[in-house]
């Protein structure tokens, strides 16, 4: 829950900080849908690579992209598992 | 057999000469087929008073920037494009140095800004009958901007010739659809709309406010064989639930080092699509193209690119065909090419096994997600933070991005907040920034440093990695 918990909190604070407008949070809300632009994106995957300590995009060469919240959260669950 | 295309004098030459169909241009809001303008015009007035002028192309619509490329090249003796996310206040300086005497827009990108006296022409996609054309031709110059050092574009002027010099215009035994990520006022997309136009095949055009979703359904309902991005907007495309909305044969990356992860996740995604990732520049035209989906590029490129030089000159990649760019126009401008011929692309690269890799710029330069950002640009908005003595702008490597921007920062009280007051001086001061920097080149992160390093010659200590 921890990790889940962290990811919101950081979405939240980049989406303040870029000016932009997040709707409700859920697992099967397409990441595209989040309400983030590619540097928002860009920006949260490097601010959660400093507070959980693992980069599944750049780790995982062969890893398909996540499509939905849901696929981003345990992309980022089983890469703290692996590291942990 | 390579049929060279650059032999048009003018792009309405290349789509009046022979008979097989022509393709449509399709935007997210108009559709035009490119055969009706050769008896229809979608300039309004009368297209021969801008003969012989200098016209600025601004709309916020791609396909009239389309139309207004194809109607003015021959007439017009240059243009220039103007992006839609250069800020307006570049546009004295641009127009004063490309000598512009006619604005080309559809009436919806200059609310507000000042035009001063030059001629303004209304270009829509809805087509009037050509009311005469004169068969005279013009060498129109094309001028096209990209990120300088201060913030200022700079202004690249190219010919119809050098831009089409890499377009095979053989015509394909199948049915193309060109679609691009790309706006077409950057080099990457309108070397997409040449190539279309000049293989007879319709294109699909993003809108600057598409979400890419939209694109991509767009693109699949109109039957996308070929399609082309940065690396940046394929990782986004292949993270939208509507990337299997496309079915691509081809699939071409470029603008960004095009990673091995991305290269792997195109083609896992695509499986029946060739991949192939180009390298080009606005200054030296397209250099070459590798197929075999792997990073980097064979050694063997250096000498078996057929109409292309590539030599490798202090680890910095060099570029001579007729594909370059002719000159810089602006203030002060610099050298494009070298006596010899050569541009130097100021992309650094290392042999390792019988292959390039790409490394970064020589220069510092961070493309973030095919966008250039000039330290020294992003340097000089923080130096002049009231509480700022020094700054250092770095990259940092980024999965989506490619790259980000990050800053070092010196601060003028050396003891510097600590905890929640130094995380709240770090926004303030990206807030500073994002008013008056585009917001990719607002340091995603700063961290306060006790001490910048100088080299020998006083200039802060570069160490991109």
């Amino acid at each position: 829950m921890k990790i889940r918990s962290e990811i919101f909190g950081q979405i939240k604070q980049v989406a303040q900080e870029q000016g932009q407008r997040l709707g409700p949070l859920s697992d099967d809300l397409p990441l595209l849908n989040l309400g983030l632009d590619s540097l928002g994106f860009a920006i949260l995957v490097s601010r959660l690579e400093a507070v959980l300590g693992v980069d599944p995009f750049s780790n995982n060469e062969d890893a398909p992209f996540p499509v939905n919240l849901g696929d981003f959260l345990r992309f980022y669950e089983n890469a703290v598992q692996q590291v942990s | 057999m390579r049929t060279p295309c650059n032999r048009f004098p003018s792009l309405r030459d290349a789509i009046a000469a022979g008979a097989t169909p022509r393709g449509d241009l399709i935007g997210a809001e108009h559709r035009v087929a490119l055969g009706d303008l050769l008896l229809r015009s979608a300039i309004a007035s009368d297209a021969e008073q801008t003969r012989g002028r200098s016209v600025l192309i601004a709309a916020a619509d791609p396909v009239v920037v389309a139309l207004a490329l194809i109607e003015f090249d021959g007439l017009a003796r240059r243009m220039t494009l103007y992006p839609p996310d250069l800020a307006l206040e570049h546009l004295p300086y641009v127009m004063r140095h490309a000598e512009v005497d006619a604005l080309v827009s559809d009436g919806k990108f200059f609310s507000g800004a000042s035009l001063g006296t030059a001629q303004q022409v209304l270009c829509t996609p809805a087509l009037v009958p050509r009311v005469r054309a004169s068969p005279e031709r013009l060498p129109t110059e094309w001028v096209l901007l990209t990120s300088g050092t201060t913030g200022r574009p700079k202004m690249v002027q190219h010919t119809l010739a050098s831009l089409t010099g890499a377009i095979d215009a053989s015509p394909s035994s199948t049915e193309v659809v060109w679609g691009t990520f790309y706006d077409i006022r950057r080099y990457g997309g309108l070397q997409i709309l040449l190539r279309a136009v000049l293989t007879r095949s319709s294109l699909v055009l993003t809108n600057p406010q598409e979400q890419v979703g939209d694109f991509l359904r767009r693109a699949g309902e109109a039957g996308v064989t070929h399609i082309s991005g940065t690396p940046s907007h394929w990782r986004r495309a292949l993270m939208s639930p509507a990337a299997d909305r496309i079915a691509p044969r081809y699939v071409r990356l470029s603008g960004e080092i095009a990673d091995q992860a991305v290269l792997n996740s195109v083609r896992s995604f695509y499986a029946d699509a060739e991949i192939s990732h180009a390298f080009a520049t606005t200054e030296a035209g397209v250099a070459f193209d590798v197929r075999d989906a792997l990073s980097g590029f064979p050694a063997s490129v250096l000498s078996g690119t057929p109409d292309v030089d590539v030599k490798v000159v202090d680890a910095t990649l060099c570029v001579r065909s007729s594909r370059t760019a002719q000159r810089y126009l602006g203030e002060n401008p610099p050298l494009l090419k070298d006596p010899e011929g050569f541009v130097d692309t100021g992309d650094v690269v290392e042999l390792r096994e019988g292959r390039y890799y790409f490394q970064g710029r020589r220069d510092g330069v961070i493309n973030v997600g095919g966008l250039k950002v000039h330290p020294e640009e992003v340097e000089g908005v923080l130096n002049r933070h009231p509480l700022v003595r020094l700054s250092l702008v770095k990259k940092k490597k980024n999965p989506i991005t490619g790259a980000l921007v990050i800053a070092d920062v010196l601060l003028k009280d050396p003891s510097g907040p600590e905890g929640e007051q130094a995380c709240e001086l770090q926004q303030a001061i990206q807030r500073f920034c994002r008013q008056s920097l585009a917001p990719h080149k607002v340091p995603a992160a700063i961290r306060f440093v006790p001490a910048l390093a100088m080299s020998e010659t006083g200039k802060l200590a570069r160490h991109d990695g």
